[in-house]
C-alpha cells in the first residue's frame, strides 16, 4: 500500500479523516432534519410566555440543567415516577434544548403542576425546609432580584428567527409583562408549564 | 408521519451497507501476502532508527475478528430497525418494548391495587398489606410536601394530628387527594392598615388562649366580626367548605407567633393541594387516601 501519499500530505489526510468520521453523522443525524416526527411541534404546543422565557434563562443561568434532566425515557421505571415519556415534538421550540444528561436531582420534564407554586418557592428558598434529606443548593437571591425586561423582546425576536412562533403582540408587551417581577416568580412560572402539553 | 421519505431511507441504507461492505473490501484487499519473488517481505517504507516496518498482512485471528463484526452488523440490521424504513425481522421498537413492559407490570401489579377499590377506606386502613402499599405511594408522591413522616412543615399540613382543613372523613380525604384543594386567604393589609392588622392578630391569638393585649383584642374582635366570620365563622372555628382553618385550636399552618399571624393577615395565604387523579389513577389514590386516614387513626 502507498501509505506515503496520505501520510505526507496533511491536507489530504485531514480531508479524508473528515469524510471518514462524517459517515455516522450523515446516517444518524442528517435524515432527522427532514423527518416530521422531529421537526413538527406536538398538538397544542405553545411558545413560552415572556415571564416563562425569563424563567428559562434563570434555569440556564443557575445551572439547573447540570443536575436535572428534562427527558423521560421510555422505560417503565421512569414513566411510573415522572409521567409519560418525552417525545421530540415537545422540544421543537427549545433553543437550546435542556434535556440534560445527568440526574443528581429528579427529572423535571413533567414537573409542571405537580406541586404548588408555594411549594416551589419554599423549596427554592431553602430545599431543606420542605425536603430535609435534599442536597440541592438554595437559591435565596432569586427572591430579591427583579427583572427589568430590557432584553426580553430581543430574546423573543432571536428565537422567532429560528422558528419559535412568538406573536408581534407578545413581543411588543414583553417588557411590561416581566418588568418588576421577581426572578423567583419567573422561574416558578417556567417550571409550572414543563411537560403540561401532554397529559397522562 | 413518522416514516422517512424514500430518498432518506435509501440514503441511510446506501451509506450503511456501503460502509460495511467497504470495510470488508478493505479488510480483504490487505489480506494477500505480497512476498517478493525471492521470499522477502516488502516494507512499508517506515524507518525508525534503522528499524524497518514490514508490510505483513493482518494476523489471522485479527482478520477473523473483523469478519465477525461485519457478520454481526449484517445480522443485527436484518433483525432490528436500522436500515431506513425497514422495520427489521423481529418487529422490535423501543416503544413496543416499553409497552410490553408496562402491560406486564399492569397485569402483575394492577390487580394488587384494584382489589382494594371496593373496600371502604376505614376498613382498608386496617389492612396491613394495603397500608404497606399506601406507605410506598405516599413516600413517592406526597412526602415531598407533607414530609416523609407526614408531619408536614411550614405551609404544608400535618396529616397525623387529626386536625383537618377540609374534613377528615374518609370521603373528604379521598376528595382532597383526587381533586386537590385550593385555599385563598385574602390579603387585608390595604383594607385594615397596620394597626387594624395588629388588633385583629391580637384577637385571633386570644381565641386559642394566648396572652394578648385585651384592649387591642377587643377592637380586633369588631374587625373580625365584620371581615373574617364569613369564612372562619362567628366563633373562629373555621369552615371546612372553604378550608378556612379553625383558629381556636392552637394548630397553625403558617405559624402561630404574633409576627406570623400578622404576616398572614397582611399578605394573605394561598395554599394549594394539587389534584392526583390523573397522576396516580383512582386505584392508587384510593389506597393512599386510606393510608392518610390511617395516620391519624393509629391504635
Amino acid at each position: 500500500m502507498r501509505h506515503e501519499i496520505i501520510e505526507k500530505n496533511i491536507g489530504l489526510m485531514i480531508a479524508l479523516i473528515i469524510v471518514a468520521i462524517s459517515f455516522g453523522a450523515m446516517v444518524e443525524i442528517v435524515p432527522l432534519f427532514f423527518m416530521q416526527k422531529t421537526t413538527q411541534p406536538v398538538e397544542n404546543l405553545k411558545p413560552l410566555t415572556a415571564l416563562e422565557l425569563e424563567g428559562r434563562d434563570i434555569y440556564i443561568r443557575e445551572g439547573c440543567v447540570g443536575c436535572h434532566t428534562q427527558m423521560i425515557r421510555p422505560f417503565r421505571a421512569e414513566t411510573e415516577r415522572y409521567g409519560p415519556y418525552s417525545v421530540a415534538g415537545e422540544s421543537v421550540y427549545d433553543h437550546p434544548h435542556l434535556w440534560g444528561s445527568k440526574r443528581t436531582g429528579p427529572d423535571l420534564a413533567r414537573v409542571g403542576q405537580r406541586y404548588s407554586d408555594e411549594w416551589h418557592r419554599a423549596h427554592l428558598y431553602n430545599p431543606r425546609d420542605v425536603v430535609p434529606e435534599s442536597n440541592m443548593p438554595a437559591f435565596p437571591w432569586l427572591f430579591n432580584s427583579t427583572l427589568d425586561g430590557n432584553t426580553t423582546a430581543d430574546k423573543m425576536l432571536a428565537l422567532r428567527s429560528v422558528g419559535v412562533p412568538f406573536t408581534d403582540e407578545q413581543i411588543t408587551t414583553a417588557k411590561e409583562d416581566v418588568r418588576g417581577k421577581r426572578e423567583i416568580d419567573a422561574l416558578v412560572a417556567y417550571l409550572q408549564q414543563l411537560g403540561t402539553v401532554i397529559k397522562r | 408521519m413518522n416514516e422517512l421519505t424514500p430518498f432518506w431511507s435509501g440514503w441511510i441504507i446506501a451509506i450503511t451497507l456501503g460502509s460495511i461492505f467497504g470495510c470488508y473490501w478493505l479488510l480483504a484487499s490487505v489480506r494477500s501476502n505480497k512476498k517478493h519473488a525471492n521470499g522477502e517481505v516488502p516494507t512499508t517504507g517506515h524507518v525508525y532508527d534503522g528499524i524497518e516496518e514490514l508490510d505483513n498482512p493482518l494476523p489471522r485471528w485479527w482478520y477473523w475478528k473483523f469478519v465477525i463484526t461485519v457478520v454481526f452488523a449484517l445480522v443485527y440490521l436484518a433483525l432490528y430497525p436500522g436500515l431506513g424504513n425497514f422495520k427489521g425481522l423481529l418487529g422490535w421498537t423501543q416503544i413496543n418494548q416499553y409497552e410490553r413492559e408496562v402491560a406486564k407490570a399492569e397485569q402483575e401489579f394492577g390487580p394488587m391495587f384494584a382489589k382494594y377499590q371496593s373496600t371502604d377506606l376505614e376498613e382498608l386502613s386496617q389492612d396491613d398489606k394495603a397500608m404497606r402499599l399506601g406507605q410506598r405511594l405516599f413516600s413517592n408522591n406526597c412526602a415531598i410536601c407533607h414530609g416523609s413522616a407526614a408531619t408536614g412543615s411550614y405551609g404544608f399540613p400535618n396529616l397525623t394530628d387529626n386536625d383537618w382543613l377540609y374534613g377528615g372523613a374518609t370521603a373528604d380525604i379521598k376528595h382532597s387527594v383526587m381533586n386537590g384543594r385550593i385555599a385563598a386567604m385574602p390579603a387585608w393589609g390595604a383594607t385594615l392598615g397596620e394597626q387594624g392588622i395588629n388588633e385583629t392578630a391580637q384577637y385571633v391569638l386570644s381565641l386559642s388562649g394566648k396572652e394578648t393585649n385585651p384592649e387591642a383584642a377587643a377592637k380586633g374582635k369588631e374587625i373580625f366580626a365584620t371581615n373574617c366570620v364569613a369564612c372562619h365563622g362567628q366563633d373562629g372555628a373555621g369552615n371546612k367548605l372553604f378550608g378556612a382553618p379553625n383558629l381556636t385550636d392552637d394548630i397553625w399552618l403558617y405559624g402561630g407567633s404574633e409576627q406570623q399571624v400578622m404576616q398572614t393577615l397582611r399578605n394573605g395565604r394561598a395554599g394549594k393541594m394539587p389534584a392526583w387523579k390523573d397522576i396516580l389513577g383512582e386505584d392508587k389514590a384510593h389506597i393512599v387516601s386510606a393510608y392518610v386516614y390511617s395516620l391519624s387513626h393509629q391504635e
